[in-house]
């Protein structure tokens, strides 16, 4: 069953790889979770957008700019493109059965993935990250830097994020938005714009994971589609409305499926995702709501 | 009352006549075609019971239908104990298998409601393809398996793609009394009161596991017929076949066509097939647009339009071309109806 | 001319009118009854006021035309307590009533320091999850919530609801005090006649969509049918 000998050392990377993973599984996961606790839709489309501001930090790079100059700039456009796209696409068909808004959301993946491949072509392309590929030595452990940078941007974002919602007062508006519009728009909260706020910070989201993973695997423009399922994985793992679940959840899923990848042989690399999906099922029947999600218990 | 059900059975029996006329009219090629189109709407049907009546959203059920398509290959190229199956007959054992597939994915759907199940249902579809790369010995890997070319059987004389659309409308045709005569029933008014609400349901004595459960068994039983009619036409199976982009397909097919409306599946069925192979038609057709000229051979143009074409139908027909249908023709109906 | 007039209003959901024509008024620092059984309208009657339902009709609020959307009116001085009371259950205690000074620029500490005076409970509950707090606390929580945004008209719908007499009472002695204090407007719909004619000033019995008698509290007791079929003696 085991691939190969055990040591420490390499356990110790498998397990940064995972953690990386993880954060990446996290961020994108937390997207999703902000939009569905928001809106109540799965944004299929959530990779692609991602890999759409992925696109556009790589033409700004090839024309100049550095990594961190060309970053603010990637955010606020891929912020205006979330609230956009809520407001043309999603909003005029809010009260529509869910199915349909499944289909908008996978109708706009297919334009998006189709647009990146007539803009940019579909061919593998390197993508200059702010971290140096170089390792440091965490105790007789060689990690890489990059792995460290990109869990510290993530966990960066999401602990910022977390602030926003917990202490200001826009944070609490789209909070209160997203359990209660009725009663949010009797203290005189616009729920409309809330929503659309909350596609733009999923897009955000996405964009930083993006940039994040970029550089590791290449930008193409199915770069996103693999990790989107993870990240929807991650998402159901910790529960649907739970902005936590979606950071643990991706965390936790990270880190078991690159040490079940390495370590299992049976599993490898081509069953990893039927692997997570399997554990992920078997959870959900003992928990239905995820680790972290709230399930209205309907015994009848 | 009687009036609408006999304007129904009316249109019905048109309609039997175009589906069984239609070959006389059109190219061997075109027969071919429309026979694939045959094989969604076959699966949509299924589909239909399963998120139309019961009210459970599957986003994997591509992955009843290679079930179904592997079957097929399985047992007409390998054997049971080296005894080849003739294709035709392994139809309903692909069904049937796919069918307890179904069954076995219904038990645990039970306690997964709305959302969760369409993503769980979606790791299905995509970890489905790997399979049969994992397990190549038995399933062909990457590069498949090949079946014998199908043959009209008792020296029939027409041709190949005659007689697979025959089939394929023929099992249609079956499966769709079926399916009317399920829904018609105790089974149906089940399925209706458990799409409506769960809790009335359960509280007037309709067994919610029974009935859900076998919802995903029927409907997968649908798509694994649908999968072995498509790999008989196709002659081959591999894992590109019975892509990850099928079960989003099937769904969108749904969706487009309204959930319950025979005349929308057919349209959904029809969409489906149109956009996956004919996006050059419609990028021809948009490029009388000002200002556009696509080129439908470029990569990622078939996906864009697809996407957009995606995008505006559902915006304009939240509930689909079946709702359509129902609002213009509604009235009509609902006045004879309220007449007697 | 009245803080807030209603002239022929109607409402409608889908196909069934609900209000057919009503006409009210409430003056500054009045506390207006709407009396009525289940199904009169009255709960219509301040969600067409507040936007929550289109209605036809006009709706003057302080000598201007009212806005017909909930975030309108919730920014120009009313806050409506809807049916059930509609505190985030998922929030605090603290949040809520943040959450009732969000339309207006104040000093939150204070204003809920204001409210923590006027229901000491709350004061212990203060980070407490709203969804966890009794029937009685929760009502007090969201007329709180309403304070905070110091409003110049308060619709309340049916404070008595679920709520033991004792606390209905305390409820409506913190609203004859906030009457008082800051010269708030209140109308109130209520089920239980007899304790609303108590506090209101003037009242209106609604049935089926239509006013049928209007007039002070006193007026009402007097009025033979109403005191056989609403007031129970």
């Amino acid at each position: 069953m085991f691939l190969g000998a055990f040591t420490w050392t390499e356990f110790a990377q498998q397990l940064a790889a995972g953690i990386r993973e993880g954060a990446i599984y996290a961020g994108l996961a937390l997207a999703i979770v902000i939009i569905y606790r928001s809106t109540r839709v799965i944004n299929f489309a959530q990779g692609e957008m991602a890999t759409f501001t992925t696109f556009i930090a790589w033409s700004l790079m090839n024309h100049g700019l550095s990594f961190w100059t060309a970053f603010p700039i990637v955010l606020a456009i891929a912020f205006a493109g979330g609230v956009a796209i809520e407001r043309v696409v999603i909003r005029p068909v809010e009260n529509a059965p869910v199915l349909t808004i499944v289909i908008i959301t996978l109708g706009l993946a297919l334009l998006l993935n189709g647009l990146m491949s007539v803009i940019w072509g579909g061919a593998n392309r390197q993508f200059n990250g702010p971290f140096s590929t170089r390792t440091i030595d965490v105790g007789s452990v060689p990690i890489s830097v990059q792995d460290i940078g990109i869990v510290a941007v993530s966990v960066g974002l999401v602990v910022l994020l977390g602030l926003f919602f917990r202490f200001t007062k826009l944070g609490l508006a789209l909070r209160a938005a997203a359990v209660n519009p009725e009663s949010s728009r009797l203290v005189g909260i616009r729920v409309g714009w809330m929503l659309a706020l909350g596609w733009g910070i999923a897009a955000v989201l996405g964009a930083v994971a993006g940039m994040m993973i970029a550089p590791v695997v290449f930008l193409d423009p199915n770069m996103m589609q693999t990790i989107l399922l993870y990240a929807f994985a991650a998402a159901v793992l910790g529960g649907l409305d739970s902005p936590i679940g979606a950071v643990v959840g991706g965390i936790l899923l990270g880190v078991t499926i690159t040490l079940l990848g390495r370590y299992v042989g049976f599993i490898g690399s081509t069953l990893k995702l039927p692997a997570a999906l399997l554990l992920i099922l078997v959870l959900l029947l003992v928990r239905p709501g995820g680790l972290f999600g709230r399930v209205a218990v309907r015994r009848v | 009352m009687r009036a609408r059900l006999l304007l129904e059975l009316a249109g019905f029996a048109l309609l039997t006549l175009v589906v069984a006329a239609l070959p006389r009219f059109v190219s061997d090629f075109r027969a071919r075609e429309l026979a694939i189109v045959g094989m969604y709407f076959i699966a949509l049907l299924g589909l239909s019971i399963l998120t139309g009546y019961s009210g459970q959203i599957s986003l994997g059920h591509g992955a009843f239908m290679a079930i179904g398509g592997y079957t097929t290959a399985v047992l007409s190229v390998d054997g049971v104990y080296g005894h080849q199956i003739r294709d035709l007959w392994t139809i309903p054992i692909a069904g049937v298998i796919a069918g307890i597939a179904g069954l076995l994915v219904g038990v645990p759907a039970l306690r997964l409601s709305g959302l969760y199940l369409a993503l769980i249902t979606f790791g299905i579809a995509v970890s489905f393809p790997q399979l049969p790369k994992k397990f190549d010995h038995f399933l062909g890997g990457t590069t498949g398996k090949i079946l014998n070319l199908a043959k009209p059987p008792f020296g029939l004389h027409t041709t190949t793609n005659n007689w697979i659309y025959y089939l394929t409308w023929g099992i249609a045709l079956v499966l769709l009394l079926a399916a009317w005569w399920l829904v018609r029933g105790k089974t149906g008014r089940a399925l209706k009161a458990i799409r409506d609400s769960e809790v009335a349901a359960a509280s007037s004595g309709i067994s919610l596991a029974r009935y859900k459960t076998l919802a995903f068994g029927i409907s997968a039983f649908y798509a694994g017929v649908a999968g072995s009619l498509y790999a008989i036409a196709n002659a081959y199976v591999n894992p590109d076949v019975f892509p990850i982009i099928l079960s989003v397909y099937l769904v969108v097919g749904l969706a487009v066509g309204g959930l319950d409306s025979l005349v929308g599946l057919i349209a959904g069925a029809g969409l489906i097939y149109f956009l996956q192979n004919h996006s050059d038609t419609v990028a021809r057709w948009l490029n009388h647009l000002p200002a556009l000229s696509l080129d439908p051979k470029q990569p990622g143009i078939p996906s864009m339009i697809f996407g957009a074409v995606l995008i505006v139908v559902m915006l304009l027909l939240p509930t689909g071309a079946g709702g359509l249908v129902r609002r213009v023709f509604g009235p009509l109906t609902s006045r004879l109806y309220t007449r007697s | 001319m009245s803080l807030l007039e209603l002239h022929n209003v109607e409402a409608r959901y889908g196909p069934v009118k609900a209000l057919h024509g009503v006409s009210l008024e409430v003056g500054d620092g009045e506390l207006v009854a709407v009396l009525g059984a289940n199904g009169a309208g009255k709960t219509t009657t301040l969600r067409a006021i507040s936007g929550t339902v289109r209605s036809s009709g006009d709706v003057v609020f302080a000598g201007k035309k009212l806005s017909r959307r909930p975030e309108t009116t919730a920014r120009g001085g009313i806050a409506h307590v809807p049916e059930g009371r509609g505190t985030f259950s998922e929030l605090s205690v603290w949040e809520n009533l943040r959450l009732g000074a969000y339309a207006r620029r104040a000093n939150v500490k204070e204003e809920a320091r204001r409210v923590y005076k006027f229901f000491p409970r709350l004061e212990g509950r203060h980070d407490q999850q709203a969804g966890t707090l009794s029937g009685g606390e929760q009502q007090m929580l969201a007329l709180g919530r309403a304070m905070m945004a110091r409003p110049k008209l308060l619709l309340l719908d049916e404070p008595s609801l679920g709520l033991a007499p004792i606390v209905v009472i305390q409820i409506f002695e913190a609203l004859a005090r906030m009457k008082r204090d800051d010269g708030m407007s209140v109308l109130v719909v209520e089920q239980n006649a007899n304790l609303a004619l108590e506090y209101a000033a003037r009242a209106y019995l609604l049935e089926v969509g239509n006013v049928v008698v209007e007039g002070t509290s006193d007026e009402l007791r007097a009025n033979e049918s109403v005191r056989k079929s609403y007031l129970g003696y």
